[in-house]
């Protein structure tokens, strides 16, 4: 890990500041290359962690690239514990990529994504839920879900967590006392007891649990996919929602050429939009992709808008389409309002009986806006207090807190079936481990300490 | 006092400097495996000796001593011949953690050990105090007693238990001693530090021994032996093995007891601040109990004979430093020991131990070739903990001369290898003892199976004897062939089998099941099912445990070997003992200091030091990928 990487750490075009990084041993040598400061004339003797007003020059015809205030950070006392460079400069695409491009013609090589916080955990900065916190605001694609990693990164997912391990740290020690000094007089362990600390940790897992999927969708976007028939109007779906929100971030090939993902923001609401209109409008989606293609599209996404054309019937495509979503989460727009209906309504009702209908007519930009209130309205619907909650974002504390759900469900089955305490334990212990492995933390003398300073032991 | 004359005093392979239960475990091993073997020992007499409780097993100790057994060591053998009472704990708390715990006779089993040492061959038993152990070039040479005897020896096993710089408090009184009134060894910690290894001290207490006639029995729960006994050793196992038991007794501490203690705690040597030693907090003195325990009425007393042959006995549960006066009064103050006689009174010891990190998972000296160390000079406490110790180090110390691997039980092996690599790895800052609760592997490292985990094991490097192996391999034979059997045997349902299950209080079966199946619900058992399993043999005991367990726990078990195996992934990365950690960048500097002081054996080993993070294991198993990409490089060159 000795050569020294670059980034641009700001998402491009849309802050008024941008922030090239830099992070390494030469991180220094090679900013002073490429900056013209002020009142300092080498950035060695820079102060550290202080603002050094300047400009970014290109030695090569010594044209000034920007304005910028420049910050020298030296190891070890930085985020990723090498020495670093900041340079902020104006926002925009030109100014960020200029002065990246030259930081990586004197010496710094790209960065791969998440390799500041990659360093940073290697070095022994960040604990792992921490880590993944970072990565996570490296990934967060609106400020609602900047907002809850941020929160992670204080460490109230890990203090959740930490409640909760208390609670099975009380049932391990409590479970292991009677074993280990099964000649002491303590107290008889009652199932009923241990039953109803398992149902506490049992309850406030699923509560964790519970946000998970609100976190995935804040940090990933909601997986969107429009669907719909050729020349139902979805591209124009598409550009009316884009043309409101304008589209951030950028373009990700999918998985096949013909499908685009783009990530939109609605009042907060990060949407990925699987967009298939690189499918040619004159072909059918259903077959250019394959049916189980496009059922396994329409299986991943959190949310399906389904455009059908009012000004025809319905036809046989319609009824593929209306198959693959009865059992999703839809929201029904019947596009074409503009023109005379020759469909009926009703029928297409009865067929999808508890989803949200709207009537649109995209090309006059009718009916958009109903769509973005019930895009909010389903997803939040108020449930979701971001400021105040803790929510899981990150998939491997997901996968960890499902496990734990697992292993503490088992042992109250266990507890259920008057199990002896040494199977029960098994599952107790399991789950405990797994939350430790979410805030990085489990040492199992911690269950010794527990025993000794709750029970009177000691023959 | 003159210049001290030494002699040549003979030539040894392996020399043990202690006769405790670490020595002699360590001795017989190394002795057994063919090494010409020197037991040094301040008092002969002292050989095997129980200075503290009458009694061996317990939870986690009684799986120790199973595994000891397993493995050919003696502790087994020895106590099932010196056993007068017998008890299986925690029998309604799952197989895992049923421990055996049996009473002892103090001196038989001192006899009777002293007899099997005695009659070892390769093995000289004397009596010596060792004052120095010389090394050469980072390599042990011998041993030199206080009476100038030079014993020349290719590996030491130093395990001197809690005589070095043994100091003893009661109350206000302090003196010099060794355990049980012996003498301390007093010149043997300067030739360590000498070795450049830094001392602590830990402490330790004993309750006292009070005369039988002394006790009025009426006023206390007697405590029996069980109905059927089950031997310490699986060599005992088939046979019909029975003792002559005699009972223990319960009472309990009254009020006055704890008003007693508050009114003289300043007396208290623990509380007065002149013990520096570190006390266990499982087994603390009466006084520790009332203080940090005040809401607490009445604490249990156990009175447990010292032997047949004696009417000394054991007060369990009233350790004690206070002085002389107060420990009379206070033990009157209990329940049935109004008149109560004393004839040794409690205390407290004080000793000199080392610090277990410096040690391998061999129990050989980090830097010192050939230097071993077992017992409680490494920080554990008790017999069993000692024995197993010893037993690892007379193992290693004979595998190190023949230039041979050394034998590491790990913890998904064996509690031996849970305790040895707690000492090794985290240290212990008070008296280590062996808990069920500090195994993570409970369900699958039973005291039933020790023999099927591990006597193969102690075949291999040459301890086991092959009588002990056939018995091992005949009992996994005949178990599988029962759980075979249990599983091609079904029952169709039909009513005179639903009536059957509902007799035993269990479901009625709607469709084919084994027997097999049937022993999985938690009503039914083995024993249970013999109605309708004709053509069942009788089958020894041990066997049809071993089957009902493993039929009943089978999906635990299996949660257990799947937790192993990841465990095992870490284990198999092994770490260079001379590797400098301060050369990987990346680790933090905690990491590197305490990396470079454990010098852990695998990554697996280095994940368990604290202070060294997920992060820091993840920069080592990098770096271990980084030297393996290396080589591989370096080959293709």
């Amino acid at each position: 890990m000795s050569d020294t990487i670059a980034a641009i750490s700001t998402s491009i075009g849309e802050a008024g500041i941008g922030i090239v990084r830099m992070s390494g041993r030469e991180s220094i040598e090679i900013a002073n290359k490429i900056f013209r400061g002020k009142n300092v004339e080498d950035l060695k003797d820079a102060e550290n962690r202080k603002l050094t007003y300047g400009h970014i020059v290109d030695p090569e015809d010594d044209q000034i690239v920007d304005e910028v205030l420049i910050a020298c950070l030296r190891e070890p006392y930085t985020y990723t514990r090498e020495n670093m460079v900041e340079i902020y400069c104006h926002g925009g695409v030109v100014a960020v990529k200029k002065i990246l491009e030259l930081a990586l013609n004197h010496g710094a090589r790209l960065a791969e994504p998440g390799e500041f916080t990659k360093r940073a955990f290697l070095n022994g900065r960040l604990d792992l839920a921490q880590s993944e916190a970072v990565i996570d605001v490296i990934r967060a694609k609106t400020d609602k879900s900047l907002q809850v990693s941020l929160n992670q990164l204080e460490g109230s997912l890990s203090a959740k967590v930490k409640d909760i391990m208390g609670i099975l740290l009380e049932m391990l020690a409590h479970i292991n006392a009677t074993i280990d000094f099964s000649e002491d007089d303590l107290e008889d362990l009652d199932y009923e007891a241990l039953e109803k600390k398992g149902l506490q940790v049992e309850n406030q897992i699923k509560k964790l649990l519970d946000t998970a999927d609100r976190g995935k969708i804040l940090r990933d976007g909601l997986n969107t996919v429009i669907l719909g028939k050729p020349n139902v109007g979805k591209s124009s779906l598409l550009n009316a929602i884009l043309r409101e929100n304008r589209a951030i971030v950028t373009n990700i090939p999918g998985t096949t050429r013909d499908i685009i993902e783009e990530f939109i923001n609605i009042d907060g609401i990060p949407l990925k939009i699987v967009d298939t209109a690189g499918i040619r409008e004159t072909e059918n989606l259903v077959e250019k992709i394959g049916v189980d293609r496009a059922r396994e599209m329409v299986n991943k996404a959190d949310l399906i808008i389904a455009v059908f054309d009012i000004s025809k019937p319905l036809t046989e495509e319609d009824h593929e389409i209306i198959e693959l979503i009865k059992d999703k989460d839809a929201i029904i727009l019947l596009n074409k309002t503009d023109l005379p209906s020759h469909f009926d309504a009703n029928h297409l009702k009865d067929l999808l009986p508890d989803k949200k209908i709207i009537n649109t007519s995209i090309k006059n930009n009718l009916g958009v806006y109903e769509l973005e209130e019930e895009i909010k309205n389903m997803f939040y619907s108020g449930q979701l207090d971001i400021e105040s909650d803790v929510v899981v974002t990150n998939l491997r504390h997901k996968n960890q807190l499902v496990k734990a759900l697992k292993n503490i469900e088992d042992s109250l089955e266990a507890i259920r079936l008057n199990l002896p305490l040494d199977c029960i334990e098994v599952d107790v212990k399991s789950c405990w481990e797994n939350l430790g492995e979410i805030s990085g933390d489990t040492i199992s003398e911690d269950i010794l300490d527990k025993i000794f300073s709750e029970f009177c032991i000691g023959k | 006092m003159g210049e001290l004359k030494k002699y040549n005093a003979g030539s040894y392979d392996v020399i043990v400097i202690g006769a405790g239960h670490a020595g002699c475990e360590a001795a017989l091993a190394s002795a057994r495996m063919g090494m010409k073997t020197l037991m040094l020992t301040m008092n002969l007499d002292s050989l095997a000796d129980m200075p503290c409780n009458p009694n061996i097993g317990g939870t986690g100790k009684g799986h120790l001593v199973r595994e000891i057994d397993a493995l050919g060591g003696e502790m087994a053998i020895n106590i099932d011949k010196s056993c007068i009472q017998s008890r299986m704990l925690n029998t309604s708390k799952g197989p895992a953690v049923h421990s055996l715990r049996v009473q002892a006779d103090k001196k038989k089993y001192h006899t009777e050990m002293k007899k099997v040492i005695e009659d070892q061959a390769n093995l000289d038993l004397v009596q010596g105090e060792v004052i120095d152990i010389v090394v050469e070039k980072d390599e042990v040479k011998g041993v030199l007693t206080r009476t100038g005897a030079f014993y020349d020896g290719k590996a030491v096993i130093l395990a001197t238990g809690t005589y070095l710089k043994g100091k003893i408090f009661i109350g206000e009184v302090n003196y010099e001693s060794g355990p049980g009134g012996y003498s301390p060894s007093k010149l043997l910690s300067d030739s360590l530090k000498r070795l450049g290894i830094e001392l602590r001290r830990f402490k330790t207490g004993s309750p006292a021994r009070v005369h039988r006639d002394s006790i009025d029995f009426s006023k206390m729960d007697i405590q029996p032996g069980d109905e059927e006994v089950v031997p310490f050793s699986f060599m005992n196992m088939d046979q019909d093995f029975k003792i002559d038991q005699v009972p223990c007794y319960l009472t309990y501490t009254t009020p006055e007891t704890k008003e007693i203690i508050m009114r003289n705690l300043n007396r208290s040597p623990l509380y007065s601040g002149e013990v520096e030693g570190v006390g266990p907090r499982y087994c603390p003195s009466i006084e520790d109990k009332i203080v940090r325990f005040p809401d607490k009425e009445k604490h249990q007393v156990f009175i447990e004979p010292e032997g047949l042959n004696t009417k000394e006995m054991y007060v369990q549960g009233v350790s004690s430093s206070l002085p002389e006066e107060v420990q009379k009064e206070l033990y009157r103050s209990i329940i049935g020991l109004e008149d109560v006689k004393f004839m040794r009174s409690a205390y407290a010891i004080e000793y000199d131990c080392i610090d277990p990190t410096i040690l391998k998972r061999s129990l050989e000296h980090m830097h010192i070739k050939n230097l071993f160390f077992a017992g409680q000079i490494n920080g554990s406490s008790g017999y069993e903990e000692a024995a197993a110790q010893g037993l690892i180090a007379g193992i290693n110390a004979v595998l190190n001369i023949r230039g041979d691997e050394p034998f590491i039980l790990d913890r998904s092996e064996a509690y031996i290898g849970v305790l040895i690599d707690d000492l090794v790895t985290k240290g212990t800052n008070e008296p280590y003892r062996m808990m069920t609760a500090r195994s993570e592997y409970r369900l699958t490292l039973r005291q039933d199976n020790a023999d099927l985990r591990l006597t193969e094991k102690g075949y291999k490097i040459g301890l086991v004897t092959e009588e002990r192996y056939q018995k091992t391999m005949k009992k996994k034979e005949m178990i599988e062939k029962e759980l075979e059997r249990l599983k091609s045997v079904v029952v169709t349902p039909n009513k005179e089998i639903n009536d059957f299950l509902d007799s035993l209080g269990s479901v009625p079966i709607k469709t084919a099941h084994s027997l097999y199946d049937l022993i999985k619900r938690p009503e039914i058992t083995y024993e249970s099912l013999r109605d309708i399993d004709p053509e069942r043999q009788s089958l020894p005991k041990e066997i049809r445990i071993q089957v009902e367990i493993q039929i009943k726990y089978e999906g635990y078990i299996k949660k257990q070997l799947a937790q192993i195996e990841q465990f095992k992934k870490l284990e198999r990365k092994k770490l260079p003992i001379d590797l400098d950690y301060s050369s990987i960048k990346g680790l933090s500097n905690e990491a590197v200091q305490k990396l470079n002081k454990i010098k852990p054996d695998s990554v697996g080993q280095a994940s368990r030091i604290s202070g060294v993070s997920p992060a820091d294991i993840n920069v080592l198993l990098i770096y271990l990928e980084q030297k393996r990409r290396e080589k591989k490089e370096n080959k293709n060159d």
